[in-house]
């Protein structure tokens, strides 16, 4: 049934029916949005919060710090580099 | 410190960033491709009003919506490794990489996110008109996300429109247009894209042979394959001619990368590139032993006219580009490396004087820095050699891709051929090919990854800074935990991938 313009709901109801209808009416992505959210929490609630901090912002909390540390590990690592070899 | 620098866990990083993003890289290429072939489906709907064409349409955009929803976010951990494992060069780059990240997160995400929605509910919702406009705004939203990521590598292996600011540690962008349009980087984007687009062909492709040599969902296959293999044969030509660009591009700016990918120890005026041969895995660049092993075929001059649009032009090898040529003006790594450490002498000496106050000491030894900056990543190395990459992985690399992409437009143009003369059904040796041209077409994509990244070894940022001070100073051990943990994930994930894409093909399109 077509709505009149005078009956027409809203714009943001209905954006929302139609999202809500998108979603009720989905089959495989049901599975697919279930994967994405258990995907999304092992990344972020697991992974980045126990295993991926960010190195420079949890050890120091000024940018000069940060710079500072940078900037020394660039004049001292020039004293006997190497690169990586087979099978080290 | 360096001397405290354990290099297994370089390796173990190295290792890691490779595993995540091929498996990424597993994801983008069909995403960024069959965005618009479904969106030329969605057009030929739109225009014949065919409910067979709407239904093949509604079936490749569900193979899409699985392809997208399991490589979604996979990219995102790259991130996590920048902050953990490279904090050196995250911190160096931010800069840089600030605004085309940004720009990407704004308006191509948002995009592709917005028309996302309607692409997929909008059948009769909304208008066919905007339908299809949503369609096509998805496949262009994709590829702009792609736009700024290529961007960020293309100045990894051409850093311009830059400078580097001693006081911040930080490379900071000079000019955007130069950063946005440096020849390399359009010329990763239409490399990356215009593969991609195979690839999405191939996929296509791979499915319906698969369904002919069943005989199921006939017509919608053979409809699936026109449309594809016309798209794929256009693709195919066009990634070979801009992948001819970029081997001139990276003559110009990484002959060694070049000079590796083609086994190509000596420098030599009318160079062969290599037709066939089989790369010496143990030959250093200052021993004397053969670079192949036994027979190898050249095609003269083309070598030299790939790197310098000349047949007669001379081409640097490894060994020029080390040790130096002065009859041909090259300077090596070994000249190199004395520019290289005395732009961080400078630097650390220019560092001490302004900690002291003393600023006349601070301008002498910054102009010290600046005559030398642009060597700034040889003054790490600890010797010459060590500019060399691995030369047998990224010349087999090199080769894979080159030979399976010859080969590539002779498939499509098969499927196109026998499509027109209506014996297709008949080439059962070719839609036997056709279910693992997808296959193949990965192969070779990932080869060119690693022709990209392997080949521009050591550098993290061409000839400024190295891998080895790139990374965080972390032991090899926390490094392995994550890798084994991102192997697991992965697998779990591509396992889940295949069974659901699996599923939906057995399936097939839905009935009218």
């Amino acid at each position: 049934m077509k709505d009149t313009p005078a009956s027409r709901p809203w714009w943001g109801a209905r954006i929302y029916r139609f999202y809500r209808d998108g979603f009720r009416e989905m089959t495989v992505g049901r599975t697919l949005w279930k994967i994405i959210f258990i995907k999304v929490f092992i990344l972020f609630a697991v992974l980045k919060f126990f295993f991926f901090p960010d190195f420079l912002a949890t050890k120091f909390s000024t940018d000069t710090q940060r710079a500072d540390y940078v900037i020394e590990q660039l004049t001292q690592a020039a004293q006997g580099s190497t690169q990586p070899v087979k099978g080290e | 410190m360096i001397e405290n620098l354990d290099l297994g866990m370089v390796n173990w990083a190295r290792a890691q960033f490779a595993l995540t993003a091929m498996y990424h890289w597993l994801f983008v290429p069909l995403t960024l491709g069959i965005t618009w072939i479904i969106a030329f489906f969605h057009t030929i709907y739109v225009k014949t009003g065919s409910e067979e064409w709407k239904r093949l349409t509604k079936f490749w955009m569900k193979l899409f919506g699985i392809n997208f929803a399991i490589g979604v976010a996979t990219g995102i951990i790259m991130e996590f490794e920048f902050g953990t494992n490279w904090s050196n060069y995250s911190w160096m780059v931010g800069d840089i990489f600030g605004a085309p990240l940004a720009i990407e997160g704004i308006f191509a995400f948002f995009l592709e996110a917005t028309f996302f929605a309607v692409m997929f509910f909008g059948w009769n919702r909304v208008s066919k008109g905007f339908h299809l406009f949503s369609t096509w705004m998805v496949a262009v939203g994709s590829n702009l996300s792609a736009v700024w990521i290529l961007v960020a590598n293309a100045w990894m292996q051409y850093p311009v429109g830059q400078a580097f600011n001693p006081d911040t540690a930080r490379f900071e962008m000079q000019n955007f247009a130069e950063v946005a349009f440096s020849p390399y980087a359009v010329n990763k984007f239409t490399h990356a894209t215009s593969s991609s687009m195979l690839m999405a062909a191939f996929f296509i492709i791979s499915i319906s042979s698969w369904y002919l040599l069943r005989g199921r969902h006939i017509l919608m296959a053979k409809r699936s394959i026109v449309v594809a293999a016309c798209v794929g044969l256009l693709a195919s030509v066009f990634t070979i001619f801009n992948g001819d660009e970029s081997a001139y591009e990276v003559a110009q700016v990484q002959p060694m990368k070049l000079a590796a990918f083609e086994g190509l120890y000596e420098g030599q005026k009318n160079a062969g590139l290599v037709a066939l041969g089989w790369i010496n895995p143990e030959k250093k660049v200052y021993d004397t032993q053969e670079p192949f092993i036994g027979f190898n075929l050249h095609i003269p001059g083309l070598l030299s006219l790939m790197a310098n649009r000349s047949f007669g032009s001379f081409v640097p090898g490894m060994k020029d580009l080390v040790y130096g040529n002065a009859e041909h003006n090259i300077l090596g790594a070994v000249q190199k490396m004395e520019r290289g450490k005395k732009a961080v002498v400078s630097l650390d000496a220019y560092k001490q004087a302004k900690k002291a106050g003393d600023s006349a000491a601070a301008d002498v030894h910054l102009a010290a820095f600046n005559t030398n900056k642009e060597f700034l990543g040889y003054g790490y190395l600890g010797k010459p050699e060590e500019a060399v990459p691995p030369v047998a992985m990224s010349f087999n690399a090199f080769h894979v891709m080159v030979i399976l992409g010859s080969l590539f437009p002779l498939i499509f143009f098969g499927y196109l051929y026998f499509s027109y003369k209506g014996s297709l059904l008949e080439k059962k040796w070719l839609l036997g090919l056709g279910t693992i041209t997808y296959i193949l077409g990965m192969i070779a994509s990932q080869a060119g990854w690693i022709v990209a990244e392997v080949g521009r070894q050591p550098w993290s940022i061409q000839d400024l800074l190295p891998v080895t001070v790139a990374r965080t100073n972390l032991t090899a051990g926390t490094v392995q935990t994550t890798f084994f943990m991102f192997l697991g994930l992965f697998t779990l994930l591509l396992i889940a991938e295949i069974c659901i894409m699996v599923k939906q093909v057995n399936i097939g399109p839905e009935e009218n």
